[in-house]
């Protein structure tokens, strides 16, 4: 087996994705049968290769370091589930890291 | 048992740019939250980042002054996390090709000069802002896509003093860079560090905590002493230290555990898809170092050198790259190094420090400290008036010369004009004259006194001594 | 006369000589969607009154413009300012972006008029538009069908005549394949070479937006329109972008055309297979050389396409989070309950599983094993088209192995959908362009499609082929009874 429901679940929490039980069996077994298939990239040699992550030539493009204008701060928090004072409000964060 | 401190420091640095790393909004601190953001740094789909080249371009120099290897190639990768002060819930960072490795930074202990190792330099986006409310938590993305320059020390710095000596020397260095405010009050700067103990003489590093949360070079130094010691403690008592993130109390001065529970990290870095690499020209980076300024040590060596400073001298001075080019031009105006360090770290600096200015905003030209210098060394005032005319030159900004005529603040050596003064000390103070008629030569000095207070100061002191000698000797 | 059957060009003739305005096509397509789309499904968002006040607003200035006063549509994944971009996802729904896509701009810079937005599967994960938060567009040719995906709004919308064209998007055959199965014309560019600023990303390296539209002709019109560099996507490359309507009416005599052996597999439909030796042979009578060739990682593509595309789908899904925009989870605990809870009610499934295998593809101890080696291995790829395109002008294959399927066929199994891209996912791989043409129709009526791919930015040279042979042959012409 390629994956099992413990590794899905680890993953699916790295995801922040809740999964029920049923999901987690569903997904667990559509996930294996997909890595099974994928599994047939072992019976390749590929440790010499280059890594493609990008298919263009291109290199070096910028921007100059010019100031343009911004949204509103009303635009900014127009689409926003919860703001206060033009400020995006979440439950409160315990610490400074999650 | 003698223990060796093992530290380690990560800086994370804000460039000195208008605009953003990734997208046109402004960088300038302190607007109304909200109001320096766009699609792109407010991370909402569809958007796409663009490369700033100034940032790139800082960046380097950064790493060329700090002695690193600037990488062939230069890719950005995202290092995914989710956090609400993380737009995208990834930050576009570099992971396996960052901008440059393997650098050095010299510090200066009190035994010795020590190099500590940089790892990497490499660049990345600021993330928001959070304020934290008593139920809820509020998000500022003014902050976020500001560029950040990733600073990783090799874990080379043996004590908390050390580790203020490098962030001192790694500032002073930046400052001389021009590429950020270095203000770690208002974020500019920010610093973790890594801290394990080891048995003198171990080759295995110990089991390491990460101290966070510090906001001023002395919280660094404050927080690692404090770990240090807390590390120590467990290991005299047979306890294990357990591998953490500590955040830095700093009203408490100590360091505790995160009451958040810490996930072991897999921040899944690949390659941005959104950013094509980045190669820097040869003669390009030839213009970047042709740009960089002489540097706080090789600046320190010079000045001893070419200007027989002390080393205290000398190191005081040039931790300040205004403060360097101010003493430097002043000192070759005036041709008197010592004189020009003398007051630059007497009554100038006095002054600044009294009036809470920077030299940059000091209201004294280099032209107008080495003339007041010079009218010293002529004789047209004493030092002791020098003291006074200094303050009123920096208030008024009015040139000595003028000042000094204006006020009649010249000394006076003219036996004409002192003759008055001269003739009245002795009549009041016969005492001294037959004290010194008696073989008492002090009791001139008494005289030469009396007559500098007559003439508010003003008298030419030698030229007074000579009078009354002069003049008690015909009493004879 | 249904001006809504027209192409663009027609359009154009037409409102060039004065016979009709824009608001008499704006009607007939509002006339035709309000007879129609209860039955296709093909709209996500759709305002007539809107449109019609858009009509009434052109800039007269802009009527030189082939496009003006031509009115489209728009898959749900590119940003209209303060207009719904949802994906089709519960998870962005009330979405409205503060700002356009490029490609909106130029569009309606010409004078296109936007009507609204095409279907799509939830995110682009699907190849049947079923996993639809406003659930699954239908076939126009057999409305028990699926119209292929993601884009299959779009192809349904455009193949039913409620649209004239529409823009789709393509990370792995989102454009072609729908386009095949619709029996219309679909065309996925370059990689770089339409911007992609304002398309909501599935896979970063892999997405391009293109046109689907009734006939070659109009593809090239609005590749041009919607080609060139963007100073605001790094990857938007800054090539000259050539006036294909003049370069494709070329001949074809003398081109060199590969025919890959690995596209004409087992399980395969047979009256594909068929159609597509006909299409091959009406090529070569038009003066093209046909020669069978080998790209021989083909049976690798599907592998490396669904480990690449999904970890960076599972990176470019994480902002939908609850935090500033789209949906957010009632009556949340803290901060990891409110992100676990949105995404699991805002995702559909298939949005979970590929958000979870690209995870896992990324974890600490498989990043070597699946996603390190899929990057090598799409170099492989990539290396056999560089080498067959020193030897072909051009590479013909079927668009899909088979024609459209029943809705519902292939839901319950992810892998047997994601083998239904087989043909079309190399493209995306080596970033060359494609595009799909109708080649004949099944017993059942239903279409079948023919894939043209070509050298990188040489989009020039398969609209040529594809014009040639459009221009013999009447598939096109054909329309659904609906």
């Amino acid at each position: 087996m390629a994956i099992n429901k413990d590794t899905v679940k680890y993953t699916a929490n790295l995801a922040r994705i809740e999964l029920s039980d049923e999901e987690l069996d569903q997904f667990t077994g559509q996930l294996d049968r997909i890595l099974a298939y994928v599994d047939k990239l072992d019976t390749l040699k590929a440790d010499d290769l280059k890594p493609t992550s990008h298919v263009l030539k291109m290199k070096n493009v910028y921007r100059e370091d010019v100031v343009k204008s911004s949204l509103s701060a009303s635009d900014a928090i127009k689409n926003a589930p919860l703001a206060e004072n033009n400020l995006f409000k979440v439950p409160k964060i315990i610490d400074i890291e999650a | 048992m003698s223990y060796e401190i093992v530290i380690g420091l990560e800086v994370h640095l804000q460039l000195n740019t208008k605009s953003k790393v990734f997208c046109g909004c402004s960088t300038d601190f302190g607007s109304a939250p909200n109001t320096q953001t766009c699609p792109v740094c407010l991370g909402f789909p569809g958007s796409l980042p663009v490369l700033n080249r100034l940032s790139l371009e800082l960046g380097a120099r950064v790493a060329i002054a700090l002695n690193c290897q600037i990488a062939k190639e230069i890719r950005f990768d995202r290092k995914n996390y989710f956090y609400p002060d993380l737009p995208k819930d990834y930050q576009i960072s570099q992971f396996d090709q960052p901008l440059a490795q393997r650098g050095v930074l010299n510090i200066i202990t009190d035994e010795a000069e020590k190099k500590i190792r940089i790892r990497r330099v490499h660049l990345e986006e600021d993330t928001g802002k959070l304020f934290h409310q008593k139920d809820s938590s509020l998000i500022d993305f003014n902050r976020s896509g500001i560029p950040l320059l990733e600073i990783v020390s090799e874990p080379d710095m043996n004590s908390p003093e050390e580790a203020y000596l490098y962030l001192t020397a790694l500032k002073s260095v930046l400052e001389y860079l021009d590429v950020s405010d270095c203000n770690m009050e208002e974020g500019s700067l920010r610093c973790d560090a890594n801290i394990s103990i080891r048995k003198k003489g171990d080759k295995e590093l110990g089991t390491k905590t990460e101290i966070k949360n510090m906001n001023s070079f002395k919280g660094v130094k404050a927080a690692l002493e404090y770990e240090s010691k807390r590390q120590i403690d467990l290991l005299e008592d047979g306890k294990r230290i357990i591998q953490e993130t500590r955040l830095y109390n700093v009203e408490r001065c100590i360091t505790e555990p995160m009451r958040s529970k810490e996930e072991a990290h897999d921040y899944r870095y690949f390659p941005e898809p959104d950013l094509v690499p980045f190669y820097f020209k040869e003669d390009f980076l030839r213009d970047i170092e042709k740009g960089i300024p002489e540097l706080p040590e090789p600046k320190r060596n010079r000045f001893i050198k070419d200007y027989q400073l002390s080393n205290y001298d000398a190191a005081v001075i040039v931790s300040d790259k205004d403060t360097a080019d101010y003493f430097e031009k002043c000192a070759r105006l005036h041709g008197n190094p010592k004189t020009v360090a003398n007051w630059l770290m007497g009554d100038i600096s006095a002054y600044m420090k009294e009036n809470g200015i920077v030299i940059k905003n000091l209201n004294l030209k280099p032209e107008r400290l080495s003339g007041m210098l010079r009218m010293i060394d002529s004789g047209v005032i004493t030092g002791k008036i020098a003291k006074t005319l200094l303050i009123e030159i920096i208030k008024t900004g009015t040139d000595p010369e003028e000042l000094v005529k204006e006020k009649g603040l010249e000394q006076i050596s003219d036996i004409n004009l002192l003759e008055n003064a001269v003739d009245e000390a002795v009549a009041e103070n016969q005492k001294s004259v037959v004290d010194f008629k008696n073989g008492k030569d002090n009791a001139v000095m008494f005289l030469v006194g009396r007559v500098m207070q007559k003439t508010k100061g003003r008298a030419n002191p030698n030229k007074v001594n000579e009078m009354l000698r002069e003049k008690l000797k015909g009493a004879k | 006369m249904e001006l809504n059957t027209l192409t663009a060009h027609n359009l154009a003739d037409l409102l060039k000589k004065g016979d009709i305005s824009p608001i008499d096509i704006c009607n007939n397509i509002i006339d035709k969607i309000e007879k129609t789309e209860n039955k296709l499904c093909a709209l996500a968002h759709f305002d007539k009154e809107k449109a019609l006040e858009r009509c009434g607003n052109l800039d007269k200035a802009a009527e030189k413009n082939l496009l003006w006063g031509i009115p489209f549509f728009i898959k749900d994944n590119i940003c209209v300012k303060d207009e719904l971009t949802t994906c089709s996802s519960r998870i962005l729904k009330n979405f409205k972006p503060p700002y356009n896509a490029t490609v909106i701009g130029k569009l309606t810079d010409l004078g296109a008029v936007l009507m609204g937005k095409t279907n799509m599967d939830e995110f682009a994960f699907g190849s049947s538009t079923e996993t639809s938060c406003y659930g699954p567009t239908r076939n126009p040719w057999d409305t028990e069908r699926i119209p292929g995906g993601s884009s299959g709004g779009s192809a349904a919308a455009v193949a039913g005549d409620e649209a004239i064209f529409a823009l789709g998007s393509d990370t792995g055959g989102s454009i072609r394949q729908p386009a095949s199965l619709c029996g219309v014309v679909g065309l996925k560019p370059t990689y770089g070479r339409v911007s992609r600023y304002g398309l909501i990303a599935f896979a970063s390296s892999l997405d391009q937006i293109g046109p689907i539209t009734k006939d070659v002709e109009d593809a090239a019109i609005l590749l041009k329109a919607i080609s060139g560099h963007d100073e605001m996507d790094s990857t938007s490359a800054d090539v000259l972008v050539p006036d294909y309507l003049s370069g494709m009416k070329k001949s074809v005599k003398g081109l060199k055309i590969g025919v890959p052996k690995e596209y004409f597999i087992e399980g395969m439909d047979k009256e594909v297979k068929d159609s597509l030796k006909i299409a091959i042979d009406k090529l070569e009578k038009l003066g093209a050389v046909c020669e069978d060739m080998s790209l021989p990682h083909t049976e690798y593509a599907v592998s490396v396409y669904y480990l690449v595309a999904t970890a960076e789908a599972s990176s470019n899904l994480a902002r939908f989070d609850g935090v500033q925009y789209g949906l957010r989870a009632d009556n949340v605990k803290s901060m990891m309950d409110m992100y676990k809870k949105t995404r699991k009610e805002g995702f559909g499934d298939e949005a979970k599983r590929r958000i979870i295998l690209g995870t896992f593809a990324l974890s600490s101890g498989y990043y070597d094993a699946y996603y390190a080696k899929a990057l090598k291995v799409r170099t492989l790829i990539k290396t056999d088209f560089d080498e067959a395109f020193q030897k072909f002008d051009a590479i013909v294959t079927p668009t899909s192995p088979t024609a459209a399927f029943k809705i519902g066929e292939k839901t319950r199994d992810p892998l047997t959908m994601y083998l239904s891209d087989i043909f079309t996912i190399s493209a995306n791989l080596a970033g060359i362009p494609g595009i799909s043409i109708p080649c004949g129709f099944t017993k059942n009526n239903l279409p079948i499609g023919l894939q043209i791919l070509g050298k990188p930015f040489d989009e020039e040279m398969i609209l040529r082929i594809a014009y040639n042979y459009e221009q013999n042959t009447d598939w096109h012409k054909r329309k659904p009874k609906l």
